[in-house]
């Protein structure tokens, strides 16, 4: 205190204690950003992210929030997260249930991105994968209740591909036939066109990020039949085929059920059709 | 108690009224017009600007993007694309002419609300001492540049109340105006000058882009200065006129050197002497080569000692 009387000085006690004060402030408050920033950064299932979008993770450190892919879209469906929304603040999203990617082919949001948060190396918007379609509720969706629907079918941009028809037989009537919408994961981009078209009230058909949508087999499965097409021959040391004791022109082949003749080799039957001669066969000898 | 009049009184009776706002009214004349040229497109589809101050393209040709925000991007791990690194040789370029601070005079929205807060505090008479120091937003910079490299998101972005505001209004505003509310608040009643003068990084970033840049304010006609104090009463960083005004004895360079000021303009405008004027940081007019270094020299030392007092 003496030296600060005297003037403008502080003594080094003062100086190391601002110093350590500020410090652990702006600590403290680095830390609390940080734990938000975890907290803020889940995004929630309904919101997909534009065509293009790097995964999650990296694309909150791209994205700068500009919103220049939100005003070149030329459908206006994309939104930024606004705070108290549960996207992460400036982030743009759209919903599927109101409004869908309509897949323009020439992506005008990528090349309007200045970071690559939304990657300019897909140029082709059916390699796009923004999310994956999924029939969610087979109890309500009407095609499994034998009614006719395919509305998610016809109005899918990649017709045919990404979700496909699977007929079969209804249970029910007996007489007549289910027409069920089968989604594969290699066509369909998630642009959300079906789940917007969804007849019901609540849609049976919905986009959910990938990673929620499909499982992973563990990386160290290998399909014995894939790798053996793959490799052209068995990896490992192929099965001796059985070798059946039979009688000359005589095989075993279960697809082919069971016992086969050989036509051409036909000679006098080995066994004889009557089971008592086989017990009596040797017996005329003696 | 007689009631100080308000700063700035005695210039409206010498210089009028007009000459007396004449830097306030273009500084709002440019903040307003920023902020109404990126507007035309959303409300009436007068495309000229599109995007926020994060980046933005003007007239579809000229890419323009906020330097903070792209470092923090670039820390966090992404290769920006062409357009964003020419946007931000653009106005890094731009900020080392003019002084790093001008955004937060000239563009910055939040600087409308701390603004309004400061007037509304003389007008109330509020006074609150504060122990945060203005060393903070340097620290709380460091914050903004050591989280996306520790964690690779912006974080800084999900509170950064600037590009909430601006975004908001352009975008939507949400609960934005929670912060902002809370922005002028905090200026109001906890601290003077509080957010701009104190806590934010993106102040302290443009303060360390304009450290060496060209123009700035000089305190030419520092004789005449009559000691009314309405220049330290209006500055939002008191702290950077002293040394250029009151050196003269001791051959400080009437240049306010500190990149702390904001060059806003409202000491020039509220002296009634007209003690002070835009110039470059090469003015040297009344003084020898010689002097004006050592002014330099000493005032590189008297900025080290304010530092430290202010931390």
């Amino acid at each position: 205190m003496a030296q600060r009387a005297q003037g403008k000085g502080i003594n080094r006690r003062q100086f190391l204690g601002n110093m350590l004060r500020t410090a652990c402030g702006v600590g403290l408050v680095g830390m609390g950003l940080g734990i938000y920033s975890r907290q803020a950064s889940s995004l929630p299932a309904m919101a997909i992210r534009p065509p293009g979008a790097l995964p999650e993770d990296e694309f909150l450190g791209a994205c700068i929030r500009c919103g220049l892919c939100v005003r070149d879209c030329p459908y206006d469906i994309l939104e930024l997260g606004k705070l108290g929304d549960k996207v992460p603040t400036g982030t743009p999203y759209f919903t599927a249930r109101t409004g869908p990617c309509e897949m323009c082919e020439d992506i005008p949001c990528i090349p309007a991105c200045p970071t690559n948060a939304l990657d300019h190396g897909l140029t082709d918007i059916n390699d796009a994968r923004m999310g994956l379609a999924v029939v969610v509720d087979q109890e309500s969706c009407i095609a499994f209740l034998g009614l006719r629907c395919e509305v998610c079918f016809n109005v899918c941009p990649i017709r045919g591909e990404a979700i496909t028809l699977d007929y079969q037989h209804n249970t029910r009537s007996g007489k007549h036939a289910l027409f069920i919408p089968i989604v594969h994961s290699n066509a369909c981009t998630g642009c959300g066109l079906c789940e917007k078209a969804c007849i019901l009230d609540e849609a049976a058909i919905k986009i959910f990020p990938t990673h929620l949508a499909k499982g992973e087999l563990g990386k160290h499965y290998r399909l014995g039949w894939r790798e053996k097409e793959k490799a052209g021959e068995a990896l490992v040391t192929p099965d001796i085929e059985h070798q059946y004791n039979l009688p000359e022109g005589m095989r075993y082949d279960l697809q082919g059920k069971g016992l086969i003749y050989d036509e051409s080799k036909k000679q006098e039957l080995p066994i004889s059709s009557n089971p008592l001669d086989t017990l009596n066969r040797g017996m005329d000898k003696q | 108690m007689v009631r100080k009049p308000r700063p700035g009184a005695e210039a409206i009776r010498v210089k009028g009224w007009i000459k007396a706002h004449k830097w306030l009214i273009l500084r709002r004349t440019s903040q307003l017009t920023i902020l109404g040229l990126f507007l035309l497109g959303p409300l009436v589809g007068i495309w000229i600007v599109k995007g926020n101050l994060a980046y933005s393209e003007t007239l579809e040709v000229l890419p323009l993007t906020d330097p903070h925000i792209l470092l923090q991007a670039v820390l966090a791990g992404v290769k920006p694309h062409t357009d964003a690194l020419i946007g931000v040789g653009i106005v890094v370029a731009f900020y080392l002419l003019v002084g790093g601070r001008v955004f937060c005079s000239w563009v910055c929205p939040v600087n409308l609300i701390t603004d309004a807060a400061c007037c509304t505090r003389r007008m109330l008479g509020i006074r609150s001492a504060t122990q945060i120091s203005r060393s903070s937003r340097y620290w709380l910079l460091g914050v903004t540049l050591v989280l996306p490299l520790a964690t690779g998101v912006i974080v800084w972005e999900l509170v950064n109340p600037i590009s909430m505001a601006f975004r908001g209004i352009l975008f939507g505003l949400g609960m934005a105006w929670v912060i902002l509310l809370g922005v002028f608040l905090f200026d109001l009643f906890v601290a003077k000058d509080g957010w701009c003068g104190r806590l934010c990084p993106v102040g302290a970033f443009y303060s360390l882009l304009g450290y060496k840049s060209l123009i700035r304010v000089v305190a030419e006609e520092r004789d005449k200065c009559n000691d009314c104090m309405d220049c330290f009463e209006v500055c939002p960083e008191q702290q950077v006129i002293t040394p250029a005004l009151r050196g003269a004895d001791k051959d400080i360079s009437p240049v306010i050197f500190s990149s702390s000021c904001t060059n806003c303009g409202r000491c020039i405008d509220v002296c009634s002497e007209e003690v002070f004027h835009f110039g470059s940081r090469f003015f040297a007019e009344k003084h020898t080569l010689e002097t004006a270094e050592t002014a330099v020299k000493t005032q590189a030392n008297e900025k080290g000692k304010t530092f430290i007092d202010a931390a």
